[in-house]
């Protein structure tokens, strides 16, 4: 088993193993922004819990941190090392007659992802560790009340920053739409399940970034 | 028909090569893509120019020798064939022609559009062979019963010809496509069992080693194969290495 990451296999496995991980985040975290359209007190007890339950906080945060941190890295190493595979380019290269856009650009949607995520821990992570481990804050509370749902409410008022992530969105959804299939095939699943999975890939990578952009909205328009 | 042809010239693996500009008349849009490249090579040659120099062999589709990327696709914009199965009909009078040789590290130029594919049969020496004792008492093939489905699979896979042309329309050189073949080919029979965790490994670490890139499932490979080989041929590929790898 010594040295699976350092074959071409081993990497794209890995590389899949955390794709799979983070789509996992993304769902259970656009589930969880769901409650705070359809209930803002279950929002705020759901968030209240994942901000202050110790498992969450100090095994799922620091692993699902390193995933991220992981994915990026692994994707811009694979991306210098494929380039450099390439020797002279193409004079002429017709790729769209045999690939998906979203196929081919995987890094730049990725390195778009990337930004959003940064401009995301500015907003809502870097201020929730500052009130919770900087400040000591641990109540959840603010003038008497959960102060979850009004602070991702405040958030959305700007509309900059609604089209920004309303961008951020479209960009995992392109992402999505070619590396949910393609985690899968690099794991070695390809079988009779996986037209329909490749049918499920498809809904996810437009429904749940569909969904984000939904749940923006309607703060903004709302509050 | 009147064609302009771009082609890439390079007088040997050292010299910088460019492409130059070609004019060929009266050209049968019955003539195979290579016929009208022997066309051009005759006119080359009666007005005391280099002809260009292409790979070719049994212009039938089987022997994989001709490459040629054409108009930004590995053998032209056809599917399912090789570039001497490539008819002039496909393009048009008047029409610009760019003729590149495959691309890839893995595969530096000779000359002209001519590569070096030895790499695939590195490859192929590193575990795309099964041990059978030739001594003269060699088992009959048939005496070992083999599912239809699996003999059906493995010839799939055994119809590689290893052209290259999934490497060259990868956009990062991959040889997964080649690689999974032949590494389908075996494990899905009887006769390849014995050595498969060792086949796996040896022809991924050369592989790796030749310089081809990670395989991003763009699935243009498949596309592109002349032969129709499936990625499942990769996933396969991939479950044979990560069981041979984790079980040591």
């Amino acid at each position: 088993m010594s040295g699976i990451l350092n074959s071409s296999i081993g990497r794209k496995f890995a590389m899949a193993l955390s794709a799979l991980f983070l789509m996992i985040f993304v769902l259970q975290h656009f589930v969880i922004n769901l409650f705070s359209v359809l209930s803002p007190d279950t929002f705020n007890e759901i968030s209240h819990f994942m901000g202050t339950f110790w498992v969450v906080q100090y095994v799922i945060q620091p692993i699902l941190i390193i995933g991220v941190i992981f994915h990026f890295v692994m994707g811009f190493v694979l991306e210098i090392k494929n380039k450099k595979a390439n020797g002279v380019k193409y004079a002429k290269n017709n790729g769209a007659a045999n690939s998906t856009w979203m196929s081919r650009n995987m890094i730049w949607s990725g390195g778009f992802i990337l930004a959003f995520l940064i401009i995301h821990f500015i907003d809502f992570w870097i201020p929730e560790i500052n009130t919770k481990y900087i400040v000591g804050d641990m109540s959840g509370m603010h003038n008497g009340e959960f102060r979850y749902f009004h602070e991702l409410q405040e958030k959305f008022v700007p509309i900059w920053r609604v089209a920004l992530y309303i961008v951020g969105f479209v960009f995992l959804a392109l992402h999505l739409l070619h590396g949910f299939d393609s985690a899968f095939q690099s794991t070695g699943a390809n079988n009779k399940y996986t037209k329909g999975l490749q049918g499920f890939g498809k809904a996810y990578a437009i429904l749940v970034p569909l969904g984000f952009i939904f749940i923006a909205l309607f703060h903004h328009f709302t509050h | 028909m009147n064609l302009t042809l771009k082609i890439w010239r390079q007088k040997d693996s050292k010299a910088k090569g460019q492409m130059v500009d070609y004019k060929v008349t009266e050209i049968s849009e019955h003539m195979s893509f290579l016929e009208m490249m022997d066309v051009l090579n005759e006119q080359l040659v009666n007005s005391g120019e280099e002809p260009v120099a292409f790979d070719h062999d049994c212009r039938e589709g089987i022997c994989g020798m001709c490459s040629m990327y054409i108009n930004g696709e590995a053998h032209g914009p056809d599917r399912g064939i090789t570039t001497c199965q490539l008819h002039m009909r496909m393009f048009n009078d008047g029409d610009t022609i760019t003729i590149e040789p495959f691309r890839a590290a893995a595969f530096p130029v000779i000359k002209d559009l001519v590569v070096d594919r030895m790499a695939f049969e590195r490859i192929q020496q590193a575990g795309g062979y099964i041990s059978v004792n030739t001594s003269g008492n060699t088992q009959d093939a048939n005496n070992i019963p083999i599912s239809k489905h699996a003999a059906d699979e493995a010839m799939d896979a055994a119809t590689c010809i290893g052209c290259g042309a999934c490497v060259a329309t990868c956009k990062n050189s991959s040889a997964m496509l080649f690689v999974g073949a032949k590494v389908s080919q075996y494990a899905l029979l009887p006769q390849g069992q014995v050595e498969a965790a060792d086949r796996v490994k040896n022809m991924v670490a050369q592989m790796d080693l030749e310089g081809f890139g990670n395989c991003t499932n763009t699935g243009a490979c498949e596309v592109e194969c002349p032969k129709g080989i499936s990625l499942e041929s990769i996933a396969r590929m991939n479950r044979e290495y990560l069981s041979a790898t984790l079980k040591g």
